[in-house]
């Protein structure tokens, strides 16, 4: 198993659709094969079509926001006074997160397949509220599947949804989370793959859906290179990029230009969801005791029990309550390409508190994982290593669970 | 080696009437609840299946989640499923036990362990609904060693020519899915397509035996009943939730239906 430098990582796996062997796949009821193939074809088709290609990069750049900034965090690099902190602020983006890529080439995809109907999942609500955004602005009727749990503390992108014209369909199964968002969205393909066509909210599911957001997503590091060239005049000798994984999605984006780097110069961290730290259920499969299994079409590490019944995780950022993790960092954590961690909920909230109170900077619960492990770690850094911190998304809908964590001037000082 | 499947089919078909076959979960609502459930109802259904219920599964409706959920709650492991196999088995040997779930389960239990218990408590077949055609091959082979009959599902969104690759590969049983759709949702085309389709596998290779699935009841049953074989589930789970819900006797109340549903095609 060894990861090959020319290649794409999204395509460096086998006719089964399995990384190193052992990871993703195809692991769906008979009825989806045909619509997987027809999708798979597509997208073979289109990735290699000029005037395809030309039409996403328009709308990345006059509609999504291409590229988003890359800024120097001088305040608080000032502040922990050991390696110079960046960040790729990703939430510039249209909607206010990394989701909108991913939910952009879906509806593009679907109109080309000539599909009227688009549904997909959603934790955070920036999946559901960007494929509502792209189905709006490409003429598709959609339907978001969500967890009650997560309707309720994920308001703000709820509205969002719901003004686009999209139908909320509120899950109520299992823990009411991503996990079973996405359960029910698959289901629901299963009975109308004929007329609909399903965006998996992210780096997961069967092989073609993880190959599409990870294309989709690579925008981010291929702005990135770009911008840190022009900021360094190379590849800088020690750097690391941290990422908050759920799904993974923004990180593979992130990480994808730099995977053929080595390691001891592009270091890659991926930070999962420890929860409540007095919690047991951390939605942490990468970090945490978890072992190999089949989620929703895909071998990889997934938390479960002994007979293979799918966890309930528990973490206050919903886009990271998800007790599986893409194939793809399934792949780089066995190679030893990435390093993962977690940090807990407590972790998040006092990084948001830091990055708030130096900079004019606010990330939503998710990247607040990412910057509490890189703030930590950056400590101890030299002034020559540079630490990017991937800002992957905006803290407007985590308002009410800030407030109620923080207090009501939890930020006065933005 | 007798086949009871092949034995079921011939024996349904002297009797010129499509074969039956019931879905239930086991631990349904407890392990014993389910055995009687499964014991009674195999007075009347020529083939069972049993669900091995999982938490996340992508291909299921409302009424077997609820009934898998319900097992789960109650403990099941798999294990107490071969268990109950075992007990069926001890005086109904001649009726065709087949076990269908998601492949997670089998893979934790480890596929030659799954497979090496399936035969000591006597499963005849297995389905597994996410291991499609072709990367179940291995492990159909693995079950071809051991007279255990894997069961290839085919559905409406399958292509003729895939069709024909799944049908070379299949042991002594199809199955086909009549609609788009999750498992206890309505009928929804109508008899006369899903039988146009059945034909079309029927023609590909006649001594098959091909049994029709998803959305049967015993309104719909009679007029299917040009298959080889009919499965009903759903209804047979809401029934039991529905007697857990007044409290009255599921055992009785769903061999009520099994019944009704024998008459039906008989
Ligand atoms: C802002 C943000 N970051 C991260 C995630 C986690 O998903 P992924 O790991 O696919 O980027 C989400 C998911 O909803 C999100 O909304």
């Amino acid at each position: 198993m060894k990861l090959k430098k020319r290649k794409l990582l999204i395509d460096q796996h086998d006719k089964y659709g399995m990384w190193g062997g052992k990871f993703g796949g195809n692991f769906v009821p008979e009825t989806l094969k045909k619509p997987i193939y027809d999708l798979e074809i597509l997208f073979s088709k289109l990735r290699n079509n000029q005037k395809f290609l030309a039409e996403r990069d328009k709308y990345f750049k006059d509609w999504v926001g291409a590229p988003t900034r890359f800024i120097k965090l001088n305040n608080l690099s000032n502040h922990i006074g050991g390696a110079q902190i960046w960040s790729k602020v990703v939430s510039d983006a249209n909607g206010g997160a990394h989701k909108i890529y991913n939910a952009s080439v879906h509806c593009l995809l679907a109109k080309e397949a000539g599909k009227k109907f688009i549904v997909g999942d959603t934790g955070a609500g920036y999946a559901g509220k960007m494929l509502s955004m792209a189905a709006k602005k490409f003429g598709l009727k959609c339907k978001i599947f969500m967890g009650a749990k997560d309707i309720k503390r994920q308001r703000p992108n709820v509205v969002a949804i719901k003004k686009n014209g999209a139908e909320v369909i509120p899950v109520y199964t299992g823990s009411q989370t991503l996990v079973d968002a996405v359960s029910e969205c698959m289901r629901y393909w299963v009975a109308n793959c004929d007329t609909t066509a399903m965006c998996v909210g992210s780096t997961v599911g069967p092989n073609i859906f993880v190959k599409i957001c990870g294309w989709s997503t690579s925008q981010i590091s291929r702005e990135l290179i770009v911008q840190i060239k022009d900021k360094f005049g190379s590849i800088p000798k020690r750097l690391k990029l941290y990422n908050c994984v759920g799904g993974g999605s923004s990180s593979y984006g992130f990480w994808s230009e730099f995977i053929r780097y080595d390691k001891r110069q592009v270091e890659l961290i991926g930070v999962e969801a420890g929860g409540p730290i007095k919690s047991k259920k951390h939605a942490a499969p990468l970090t945490y005791d978890s072992k190999i299994g089949v989620l929703h079409g895909a071998m990889q590490y997934v938390n479960q029990d002994k007979i293979g019944q799918i966890d309930e995780t528990e973490s206050i950022s919903a886009g990271l309550d998800y007790p599986g993790v893409s194939p793809l960092h399934c792949f780089l954590k066995d190679l030893k390409r990435a390093r993962y961690t977690a940090a807990s909920d407590e972790q998040a909230l006092n990084a948001y508190k830091l990055v708030t109170k130096f900079e004019n900077l606010r990330p939503s619960l998710e990247p607040s994982h990412a910057f509490a492990v890189a703030l930590n770690e950056a400590k101890g850094l030299s002034k020559n290593t540079i630490v990017v911190v991937n800002s992957c998304g905006d803290a407007i809908k985590d308002k009410n669970i800030l407030k109620a964590r923080l207090g009501k001037n939890y930020d006065k000082l933005y | 080696m007798i086949n009871y499947i092949n034995l079921a089919f011939k024996k349904s078909k002297k009797e010129k009437r499509p074969l039956l076959l019931t879905y239930t979960v086991a631990g349904d609502s407890t392990k014993q609840k389910s055995l009687e459930i499964l014991r009674s109802i195999s007075k009347y259904a020529d083939i069972c299946e049993l669900g091995f219920p999982h938490n996340t599964p992508i291909a299921d409706g409302g009424q077997i989640q609820t009934s898998a959920y319900r097992a789960i709650k109650n403990g099941i492991k798999t294990s107490d499923v071969f268990k109950i196999v075992k007990d069926f088995k001890k005086d109904k040997f001649s009726t065709p036990i087949i076990l269908m779930g998601y492949y997670n389960l089998i893979y934790q239990f480890g596929e030659n362990n799954f497979l090496n218990e399936c035969k000591k408590s006597g499963v005849n077949g297995i389905i597994v609904v996410d291991l499609p055609w072709p990367e179940n091959k291995k492990f159909a082979l693995k079950c071809k060693r051991r007279n255990i009959c894997f069961v290839q599902l085919i559905s409406p969104t399958t292509s003729y020519d895939r069709a024909k690759k799944i049908i070379k590969d299949s042991h002594d049983m199809i199955y086909y899915i009549s609609m788009l759709s999750t498992t206890g949702a309505k009928l929804k085309v109508s008899p006369s397509e899903i039988y146009k389709n059945y034909s079309k596998l029927k023609n590909i290779n006649p001594k098959k035996n091909y049994v029709v699935g998803f959305g049967i009841t015993e309104k719909s049953i009679k007029k299917l009943n040009f298959a080889d074989g009919l499965v009903v589930g759903s209804a047979i789970c809401k029934e039991i939730t529905k007697s857990l819900k007044y409290r009255q006797n599921a055992v009785t109340n769903v061999s009520r239906i099994v019944m009704n549903l024998k008459k039906l095609i008989s």
